[in-house]
């Protein structure tokens, strides 16, 4: 039981972490300023949770493994993030949509981690899921007034969801081990959660006048290690200054 | 996507910790008032200095004509006898 928390609290981390850095990405890129400086904030909320996130996995693995070493001494193989979140950060409706889908699952997913039986994920999703909560209603704002925006906006937007919701289906996958996490009452049942999310992403498309898609696809391997292309070009340049200097503090 | 000069400018008022009233911290542009008092969250807010947030179109404050300082404000200059100085206040009523 001990090696499965520590590989479900390091795939919220990868994650996290991963994701964070495609919306860190937009700095000084984004469409207005106030934007860039709200997908910062976005991206630093994830960082934060990467940080708990590793932090426990390291604790529970014993094997005196800080949240750098596995943040930035890892490869890409050893990465347990599904593929939604690798993906390259796109235009900024792409972004939009990835938030979207990402938010309406993590927000009552988190809440439901809140009531974990490991008190140490119940309190980093405590904290986590008010930021989520946040993060649900910026992408949701931009989602509805993009998609019911100007032509062009529209077909951005429309190009977005597309884009994404056939990696949208892994968040709700699990495996045998992350099963066994769940009937101990440890993690929540992904599965579960199906309602939700379609309710609310369903919610936010038709207020944006957009087509729902059929169903959220099932591209997906990240759990495992089958990765996208794009996964480790991200991580080669997340990772080299840290490898470059590896005592290096800031 | 670019910020035009059809995006509207809304101030912001925000109400910090303390209890004290909303005050002007600045302005966002914003296509309109929901995601101003986003946009508003995001730029002012991000280090806890906030516990409500106000947007205020900037088009619809009304502004005093700088040209009227003479009859507006130079009046009161002589007026010392409106400053709270002249008077002894008792411990008991503190800070005001």
């Amino acid at each position: 039981m001990t090696s499965a928390v520590f590989t479900f609290a390091l795939s919220l981390a990868d994650d996290a972490l991963v994701l964070g850095h495609r919306l860190s990405e937009w700095s000084s890129y984004a469409p207005t300023l106030e934007e860039d400086i709200a997908l910062s904030n976005l991206g630093l909320d994830l960082l934060g949770q990467a940080r708990l996130f590793y932090t426990l996995a390291g604790d529970v693995e014993g094997k005196g493994r800080d949240e750098d070493r596995l943040a930035y001494f890892r490869d890409a193989s050893d990465f347990r993030c599904i593929q939604l979140v690798q993906l390259p950060k796109g235009d900024f409706a792409f972004t939009m949509a990835r938030q979207l889908a990402y938010a309406a699952f993590m927000q009552p997913y988190l809440d439901a981690l809140t009531r974990s039986t490991e008190p140490r994920l119940a309190e980093i999703a405590a904290k986590a899921v008010k930021e989520m909560a946040y993060h649900l209603r910026h992408a949701a704002e931009w989602v509805i007034r993009l998609g019911d925006g100007t032509e062009e906006s529209r077909r951005r937007m429309i190009d977005g969801v597309a884009a994404v919701w056939p990696y949208a289906g892994e968040m709700f996958e699990m495996d045998d081990a992350e099963r066994a996490l769940a009937a101990a009452g440890i993690a929540p049942d992904r599965t579960r959660l199906r309602t939700t999310w379609d309710y609310t992403v369903g919610r936010v498309l038709r207020e944006a006048t957009l087509d729902l898609p059929d169903a959220a696809g099932q591209q997906s391997g990240g759990r495992h290690g089958r990765h996208t292309p794009h996964l480790a070009p991200m991580l080669t340049e997340m990772q080299s200054l840290a490898r470059a200097m590896p005592e290096a503090t800031w | 996507m670019t910020t035009t000069t059809t995006t509207p400018l809304w101030e912001v008022f925000i109400r910090p910790r303390s209890g004290l009233p909303h005050k002007h911290c600045g302005s966002v542009h914003a296509a309109d008032a929901e995601l101003a008092v986003q946009a508003a969250r995001d730029v002012y807010t991000r280090r806890g200095e906030s516990v409500s947030i106000w947007v205020v179109p900037s088009a619809a404050i009304v502004a005093s004509d700088p040209n009227d300082k003479d009859q507006l404000f130079e009046p009161t200059a002589s007026k010392i006898y409106r400053h709270p100085t002249f008077y002894d206040i008792p411990d008991e009523v503190g800070h005001m």
